[in-house]
């Protein structure tokens, strides 16, 4: 019962980092009705810009500082190469111009900041702590903590400014958004840095984890899972992803996983996925495709 | 007649066409200050279209509007609600999931100055805009009776007042140009009549100048000041109601058709 208890509890605080991922892509989603294939490679960047500077003898709070200007005007110059020019084009076509956004952004980090594995301490000992008998990861703990501020954060930005109305507006219906004076282009650019934002935090804590390094981008194909779970539209959904398919990997390798050899973490939750695309292909909280006038 | 003769919209020679049909072909007309300008005509005769062009989702092919004095063949979406044009959809384009209040609230958009960190931080310019703002959505609530919906999601509203929701969003801009497209479809008869007198209403107490496009005949000839008819694209009458009605062309093209 303790085992079972600690499995899906550090399952479940895993799954936040999930979450964190595939919180990005619902931002882009929703604004700018793209899935932002890039959004592992500017994750995997910001991690990689964030180390490279502390390495060099930044300090943590102006590492972050400077590595949130960048990626703020890095979503101003997507938005006005990419995005503005390609308005109004096919959701294929912007999926395959952020695919190759996804090797450029990966090709311009390596250039600049090399391929090895950086360690990233950001000042936090997994140690584990005992609540009763079972043990929790102190490590998830705090990525959990961290996810709950940055939902909330969003939450009040999206429901308390305008800011939020005006985004609301547009992922509902951006003709009429643009027709009453909201500045589209301001809004992508607002949501494509905030996406960054929340990449960054998901890739300091993933990097913390496993080291920043290049494979740090295909996370990418672990918030498609938790996506499909949860449905491309909505925060919610996303966070219910995270937290299931963090459990359900957690509880299959343990359970599962020894009756069939192990190694099942690498391709169980697209077996939920797939079922859950049997079933609800909008996912759990998704919105069924409503098409734009 | 609340209309002055200084136009505050003229439409020149405009033509617009679609991978080679004519959707509008050489359309001049002008839009007098203060007036209610109803456009009339059969399905497909051209009127979205222009509406379309006025607001700049489309763009014409040759001709010209005159805005304000200004000229322009094609605008921006945005800028065109900058200036001061606000609009209504054929089919309802309301924010489906937001409130009545958050949808009247986007309306005004066009007048936000804060940027995005005094937002963010609720500095105290965000705040009195924020309070402005609420103040003068309250207002729109009020003038078109929608406070016992103020909280409910759009989506699960009537048709009708789904309608007069979309009204309050292009109003509470104050626009100096009201375009209204179908403002009276699918309702009934009680409906018609109260939003008539809510489009009447806003010209003649607001003084906006409404350009609108409406089937139902009847209502046209008793609340516009001027009447432009149109068929396969090209204008076949302008004028006051009075005159349309007895204008031979028109009679054959549309009005016959309906009486």
């Amino acid at each position: 019962m303790e085992m079972f208890a600690e499995t899906l509890i550090g399952g479940l605080l895993a799954g936040t980092m999930y979450s964190m991922v595939a919180i990005g892509f619902v931002l882009i989603y929703k604004a700018s009705g793209v899935f932002n294939y890039a959004q592992g490679s500017l994750l995997l960047f910001s991690a990689l810009l964030f180390v490279t500077l502390k390495e060099s003898g930044v300090p943590f709070t102006v590492a972050v500082a400077i590595t949130v200007a960048v990626l703020i005007l890095i979503a101003g110059l997507i938005e006005r190469l990419l995005l503005r020019p390609l308005a109004n084009r096919s959701p294929m076509t912007l999926f395959m111009a952020t695919l190759g956004l996804s090797y450029v952004v990966e090709g311009v980090a390596q250039g600049l900041m090399g391929d090895q594995v950086h360690a990233l301490d950001i000042g936090i000992d997994d140690v584990p702590i005992f609540v009763g008998n079972v043990m929790i990861s102190q490590f998830d703990l705090f990525a959990a903590a961290t996810a709950l501020c940055l939902v909330g954060i969003l939450a009040l930005l999206f429901n308390k400014t305008r800011i939020g109305i005006s985004l609301r507006a547009v992922a509902d219906d951006t003709r009429a958004a643009l027709s009453l004076g909201i500045n589209l282009n301001r809004i992508w650019q607002i949501v494509w840095a905030a996406a960054g934002i929340v990449g960054l935090v998901a890739g300091m804590l993933w990097g913390a984890r496993q080291g920043v390094q290049f494979s740090l981008s295909l996370v990418v194909l672990k918030a498609l899972p938790v996506l499909i779970i949860g449905g491309f539209t909505s925060i919610a959904g996303a966070i219910a992803g995270g937290l299931i398919v963090g459990a359900a990997e957690a509880l299959g390798d343990t359970y599962i996983g020894p009756l069939i050899g192990g190694g099942i973490t690498s391709w169980f939750a697209y077996v939920i996925a797939i079922a859950f695309l049997y079933v609800r292909p909008a996912g759990l909280f998704g919105e069924q495709a409503i098409e734009r006038v | 007649m609340s209309a002055s003769a200084q136009p505050i919209l003229d439409v020149r020679n405009i033509s617009l066409s679609f991978k080679g049909v004519n959707a509008i072909s050489g359309l001049s007309f002008s839009v007098a200050e203060g007036s209610i300008c109803a456009l009339i005509g059969p399905n497909g005769a051209g009127k979205s279209s222009l509406l379309n062009i006025l607001n700049g989702v489309y763009r014409a092919d040759s001709g010209e509007i005159v805005f304000c004095g200004d000229h322009f063949r094609a605008i921006e979406p945005l800028k065109a609600a900058q200036r001061g044009i606000a609009r209504t959809f054929q089919n309802i384009a309301l924010f489906k999931k937001m409130s009545v209040i958050d949808n009247i609230l986007t309306g005004l958009s066009r007048h936000s100055e804060v940027n995005l960190a005094e937002q963010a931080l609720r500095l105290p310019r965000a705040r009195r805009q924020e309070a402005t703002f609420r103040e003068k959505a309250e207002e729109m609530l009020e003038f078109l009776e929608l406070q016992p919906y103020r909280d409910s999601v759009v989506g699960t509203l009537s048709y009708g007042i789904q309608k007069r929701v979309e009204l309050g969003r292009a109003l509470v801009s104050s626009p100096t140009l009201l375009l209204l497209d179908e403002p009276l479809a699918g309702m009934n008869a009680e409906e018609k009549a109260e939003m008539s007198e809510f489009v009447t209403g806003i010209n003649r107490h607001l003084g906006v100048t409404v350009v609108l496009i409406e089937h139902d005949v009847g209502i046209v000839m008793s609340i516009s000041d001027h009447i432009v008819v149109l068929d396969y694209g090209r204008k076949i009458g302008d004028g006051t109601p009075a005159s349309i009605q007895s204008n031979p062309e028109v009679i054959a093209a549309y009005l016959g058709t309906v009486q």
